[in-house]
Parts: C-alpha cells; structure tokens; sequence
C-alpha cells in the first residue's frame, strides 16, 4: 500500500497513550525494548575475506530509509506486535525474508523476542510444518512469516497439509503493494496484487489489511477462523509499507479487538436423537474414528460411548482416537461384520465401507464393498463445513442414513446421553455378551501380531517390527511422545506399542505431501520440550532429504529428539506404481543399476544420514545394518537425548 | 531344492510351460537374487515376511501350484506377473527360496516381544 504520510507527526509517547485496549484478554503492556533473548547464540565467527569498505558499510551500517528522519514516530508493526502478543502465540517459526522486514524488526528488538520466539528455519516449508507439528501436541497454533510470493510458494505444500488434516497455522506473508514506492528489482519481483490466492483454496480464510485497526481486525479474526473447529490454517498478507509507516495521528485511536474462542459446532439434536437410536438397537454396531479427538477429554469420551454400546472400535489413526490397548480395539476389517457405522470425523467415508483395488481389466481398479447391503451409516464430520471445489479432498461421495456436519468431540457428550436413554433394559444382556466375546477376540488378535513381528526378527536390513520394539525397549519408562512416523511403510508402533494418550501418536501428515515428516516432528518435540516429555521420531530417509536444513534449526533452537532412521533406501510408496504398469504392459522393469525401477530408489551413493546430522550439530550415529547392534545404540542416543540435545541414529530397514 | 518338472495341471493351466527335456531343478539361491531382481522384497521384505504393503509369503509358502497361479491370475493388491515379466525358471526358483527359509521363531521367545 502507499507510503502517504513519509513524515508523521505522531510521537511514541502519544500513540501509546492513544491505543485503546479492549477487554481484559487484550489489555496488553507495551513490550519493552529487548535487551537480552530467549536463545544464546554461538560468537560469530570472523569471515574468511575481509569485506570492502562498501561491502561493510552495507552490512553493518543504517540503511537510508531506516534513518531518523524517516522514522519520524512509531512504527506500525510494533502495534502489530501488540496485537499479536495478546493472543499468546509462543514461537513464530520462519526464514528472514526482507518483505516483513519491519514487523521482522519489532518483534525482535520491540517485543524482545518472546511470545513469539522467532525460531530461525531453512526453509518455509518447515516453518509451516514445525508449526502443524506443534499444535497437535500443544493444542495451540503458531504463525509464521514468509515472502509473500517465492517463500508461500515453498510453504504452500505445508500449508496444504495443514488443510487436510484441519490444523491451525497462522500464515503470514509479506508484500509491497505499493509499485510506485517498492524498491525496483528484486523486491519488485517478490510483490504480487494477491498473494493469498495461492493458498486460498486449502485456507479457511485471509485478508489483505490496509490499515494498522484493519490488521488488529484480521490477525484476531484469522487467529479465531483458525481455532473454531474443524480447525485450519489462515493467511494474512501484510504489506511492507504498512509495517514501515510509522503510525498517522489522524485522530483515530487503535484498539485490539478481544479474542473469545468460538463454541464448536454440535450435532442436531433430531439427528443425535437418531443416531442413538440406531446404535442401541444394533445387533453389531461399529465406530470408526479418525480425526474424531482433538484432546484427551476427546478420547475418554470416545471410550465411554464404546463401552457403553460394547461396540468395537476402529481407529483410524488421523490422530490417537482410542487405546490400542482396549479390548475393544479392532482392525480396519472389523466394519465387515456391522449393521451399523458410526464414522467419526473420517477422512474418507467411502473408503472406509468400500475397497478400490489398483488391479483388474486395463488396469482401471475394482470397487468392492466392505460392508452388508443393509448396514446403516451415520456420519459426525464437520469437515462437512470447510468443503471447497478445487482440491479433492473431500474424497468420493459416499451416501449415509444420518449426516451430522458436526464437530465429533463437540457432540459425543449429547450422544452418549441419547444412547443411554435409548438403550431398552432388554438390550442390555446382549450388549454385555458382545462385549465378552470382544474380549477374546482381542486377546486373539494381540497374539496374531505378535507371531507376525517376530517373523525376520534377525534380518539385515533389519525389519521394521524389530526396530521398533528396540526402540520401545528404551522409552517404554520415560513420557513418551511419538512425534511423526513419515511414510507409509509400517504400522509396528500403532501395533506393538500401548497407545493410551493423547499425546503419544499425532497421526501423519493429512495431505501426504513427502517432507512433513522430519518438521513437524521439530514442531511436536517443541511443544513435548516445554511439558517434559520424550519425543521420538521415527524418520523415512525421503522424507528427511526434501528440507534436512530443520536439523539445523533443532540444534539451534535446542529442541531434543530421539530420530531413528527408517532408511529403506528408496521411495517404496512409488515402487509398486511402476512395477504395475510394466506388468499391465507386458514389460520387465528397468532397474538401471538400482534395487528398485529407475527413478524409485535412494542408492548408489547411499546417504550418510548421521553425517548429515551431525554437520547440523546433532548426536549421530550409524549406519546401523545389524539387529544385534541396535539396541545398544538406541540406549546410547536416549541419554543423550535425555540431557537436552537431538540424537539421530542411522538404521537400515526392511523396505517396509 | 524341488523339481518343477513335477508340477500339477493347475500350473500348466496357469501357463508355466517348463522345458523339461533336461532335469531342471529349482535353486532357492538363484531364487533368492531373482526374488530381489523383480522386486517381490519390496512389498513382501527380503525374507518373504510381509508387512503392511504386501502379505506374508515365508515361511511355509502356499504349494507351488497356488503360489504360481495367483503370481500369474492375481487380481488382488498385487498386479499380475506374465511370463514376460516374470519366466517360469525364476518363478520355481522364486519358490524354492521361500521354502527354504526356516520355520520362524514363536515369539514367545522373543524377550522383547514380551514385554
């Protein structure tokens, strides 16, 4: 926007005096002026060259239009700090970028560096994941700052998985609208007339402020967008001159707006009413639950409907739902067997009761059902109300019998009480029999996957159910977290482990996009730092080489974790792709010189993973081929782990 | 080690023709490096143990007869290998190698698995 007032009459003391607090939530102090930081920084290490006279005084000198005279008064993005700071936003993830230059400025030196902590990343994909990481362990959203133009085209993917797996992340890009004041040339090119539109499709919503009380509005709107389930990111732009200008004194006195979160929405309750109703008389009712928990409280209700109805449950894994650990706990197959689905929050309805097999005449896929003609179907989903046309998302269209575009969480409390009303004294015996023979039959299917895991136990590469039950070996004392399980390869920890919190899986990524993996790991093992706890991330090679520059900035930032290589040397989800089409097409795959077809395998050279990490200032070690060896270096990261600093351990697997 | 020189009519009905003019004996260690070569170990890992992506196939493999005709006719997860993919010699050898994988551990033996 214009720069139209270059010298404001407006001083500091007076515009303080002027903004106009609304609400105990915003009544916010002035931040001081930082004089120390939240993080300590290594001395800086004298350059190799000695710079030029020019060079230096570029480097180290006031530029001109950061001079007095152009200051002239207040600058705007220290409001934008204070409005920032009402919403207790802990870190703001980022790469420097010169476009938020000045709100860049004010939160460092200004608002002294806390709430939010700039956490200096690689790349702004990791930024953004870092923070999609970070809110499924701490319940709250970060925000982050990019170039509007080249940094969110580098963020837009996180962003998108962020969409698909309803998260909140506050996205904020910089841009200089005003093209008749822009520097020319680089920064020229950076500027767009809308550079929301490249994420306006996964957002929930964005805006374009143009006045300092327009961004107060938008930053705590988007904040509460962002925070109102189904949960999901938001984007701001923030033009460069809007940061730089210093406050006008146009007799307009500046307020933060009060920030009260939204109530999610909840089932009606005609169709809870419903629902109940179909689930009491069940003969074998089934829930299947993905994104259905958005806290503990999420699960134990969960767990109360279940054993109320004595209904098995599928857990999905969109986030830790129900303990694997239940009796009640059951297979995807499970849902055969039922006359009544209940689906919670689930990503994919028809996939759940269908199966599409990549097979068949020419290769086009086979559906089949997974369930009895007759079975009833309720849906609680509010990504009901988040469905836009573009990206598909929303999945193939699956007809159900009672549709609730509803918050899951929100509407378990309704309906556990709907249930127990219509629950009839003479159901009662039978639902106690179903939950007998649940017994059993879990106490059969916890020795079936016992039997599996042990199978290869010895291999080398070694199989991905022994090192995870290594691993297990070592944390099964501590509070754990696992942070991120990147890739498709293998469920052993979802499995073998006892899940029964919350906090200990997160589930994946939500729009599979590879390279979530390894930052939101960081993000997560943040937010564990702060509670106590032990975060363990188990890497798929991959996934670590799109952005491995978060390794740096868990290092600097002191964000400790136990990351155990899944380094099965190739992109195995894409193997079978190409090995399928050769086969439709009556060919041999080219291997070139590789274990995989061409194009599929991460070999020759091998990558040296604890190298890598160890360049970036972690503890590392590897490769680790032999089973026999990896328990002992698993023990050996975990003390390291435990006394503050991340720890990466090299390990060749199984593929899957 | 198992001649396919003996196989049912299931696998001649499957289309594996075996030239048996000579003795043709399966080699589980050809098969080994033939079970790598057309990337069964990729889905079915390097012991033919399973996993999520792919079922388990070792120990104890399906009679060669069955196992043939699925690798040939699947229309499951797994697409179908024609013989121009996938000879007949690899396949037995294929085979060989699965069955010469040892019976596996009860895990009960396993102290990690016990935990």
């Amino acid at each position: 926007m214009a720069r139209k007032h270059p010298r404001p009459q407006v001083s500091r003391r007076k515009f303080l005096a002027g903004v106009a607090v609304a609400g105990a939530a915003s009544a916010v102090p002035p931040a001081q002026a930082a004089t120390t930081t939240s993080t300590s920084a290594a001395p800086r290490r004298p350059s190799a060259l000695p710079p030029t006279m020019h060079v230096a005084a570029a480097e180290s000198g006031t530029p001109k239009e950061l001079s007095q005279a152009r200051i002239g008064g207040v600058p705007g993005s220290d409001f934008m700090v204070d409005v920032i700071k009402t919403l207790d936003i802990k870190y703001l993830p980022s790469n420097p970028a010169s476009s938020f230059r000045g709100i860049h400025e004010s939160l460092i030196n200004y608002g002294g560096n806390k709430m939010p902590e700039f956490l200096t990343c690689a790349h702004e994909e990791s930024a953004v994941a870092m923070a999609h990481g970070y809110f499924k362990v701490a319940g709250k959203p970060l925000m982050t700052l990019c170039h509007g133009t080249v940094g969110l085209q580098h963020a837009s993917m996180a962003v998108y998985n962020a969409w698909c797996d309803r998260v909140p992340v506050i996205v904020v890009g910089g841009n200089d609208l005003d093209a008749a004041h822009r520097p020319p040339g680089v920064p020229t090119i950076h500027s767009a007339q809308d550079i929301n539109g490249l994420v306006r499709d996964f957002t929930k919503w964005d805006d374009t402020p143009v006045s300092l009380q327009h961004f107060a509005q938008s930053f705590v709107r988007a904040y509460k967008i962002a925070m109102t389930p189904p949960y999901g990111p938001v984007a701001i732009s923030l033009d460069a001159g809007l940061q730089q200008e210093p406050i006008r004194n146009n007799g307009e006195k500046l307020y933060i707006p009060r920030y009260v979160p939204t109530s999610p929405p909840q089932g009606d309750s005609g169709a809870v009413k419903e629902a109940a109703r179909l689930l009491a008389n069940a003969q074998n009712p089934v829930i299947v639950a993905d994104r259905a928990a958005r806290s503990e409280n999420g699960v134990r209700l969960l767990v109360e409907l279940a054993e109320l109805l004595q209904a098995q449950v599928i857990d999905q894994g969109g986030r830790m739902n129900f303990p694997n650990t239940h009796y009640l706990h059951r297979p995807p197959t499970a849902v055969g067997n039922a006359d009544v689905v209940l689906g919670l929050e689930l990503t994919d309805f028809w996939a759940t009761v269908n199966a599409y097999i990549d097979n068949g005449e020419h290769g086009i896929g086979v559906n089949t059902s997974r369930v009895k003609p007759e079975t009833k179907l309720i849906s609680i989903n509010a990504s009901e109300l988040l469905t836009k046309a573009n990206y598909q998302d929303f999945q193939r269209f699956q007809s159900v019998d009672v549709s609730m575009p509803a918050d899951a969480e929100a509407t378990l409390p309704a309906l556990i009480e709907a249930v127990k009303a219509a629950i009839s004294a003479d159901r009662k015996a039978a639902i106690e029999k179903r939950g007998e023979a649940a017994k059993k039959a879990f106490a059969e299917g916890r020795d079936r996957t016992r039997q599996a895991a042990a199978l290869a136990w010895d291999a080398s590469p070694i199989s991905t159910a022994r090192m995870s039950m290594e691993i297990w070996a070592q944390i099964k004392d501590l509070d754990w977290s696992l942070v991120s399980v990147s890739g498709v390869g293998f469920n052993w920890p979802n499995r073998l482990w006892p899940m029964e919190k919350y906090y200990r899986w997160l589930g994946a990524s939500g729009g599979y996009g590879v390279g979530y993996g390894a930052p939101a790991s960081v993000g997560a093992a943040l937010a564990n730092r702060d509670l106590g706890r032990f975060s363990v991330n188990i890497q798929a090679d991959g996934d670590l080489m799109f952005a491995p520059g978060v390794l740096w900035t868990a290092a600097r930032h002191n964000i400790p974790q136990l990351a155990v290589m899944f380094n099965n040397r190739g992109y195995h989800q894409e193997v079978m792709h190409v090995q399928r089409l050769s086969n439709f097409r009556n060919r041999v795959a080219n291997l070139g010189n590789d274990m995989g077809p061409i194009g599929t395998s991460i070999q020759n050279p091998d990558i040296e993973y604890h190298k890598l990490a160890e360049s970036m200032g972690w503890w590392a070690k590897g490769p680790i081929k032999d089973p026999a060896e990896l328990g002992p270096a698993i023990k050996e990261a975990v003390a390291v782990v435990k006394s503050g600093q991340p720890a990466l351990l090299n390990v060749w697997t199984q593929p899957r | 080690m198992r001649s396919v020189c003996g196989l049912g009519p299931a696998v001649l009905a499957a289309g594996l023709v075996l030239g048996c003019g000579g003795a043709f004996a399966a080699s589980a260690e050809k098969g080994k490096a033939a079970f790598i070569q057309h990337g069964c170990w990729q889905c079915h890992g390097t012991e033919g143990q399973g996993g999520q992506a792919g079922a388990r196939l070792a120990p104890g493999p399906l009679p060669i007869e069955t196992f043939t005709a699925f690798v040939r006719s699947s229309n499951r997860a797994m697409p179908p290998y024609p013989e121009a993919v996938l000879s007949n010699d690899d396949l037995a050898d294929i085979h060989a190698y699965l069955e010469a994988i040892p019976k596996r551990a009860d895990y009960k033996d396993i102290p990690l698995l016990n935990q």
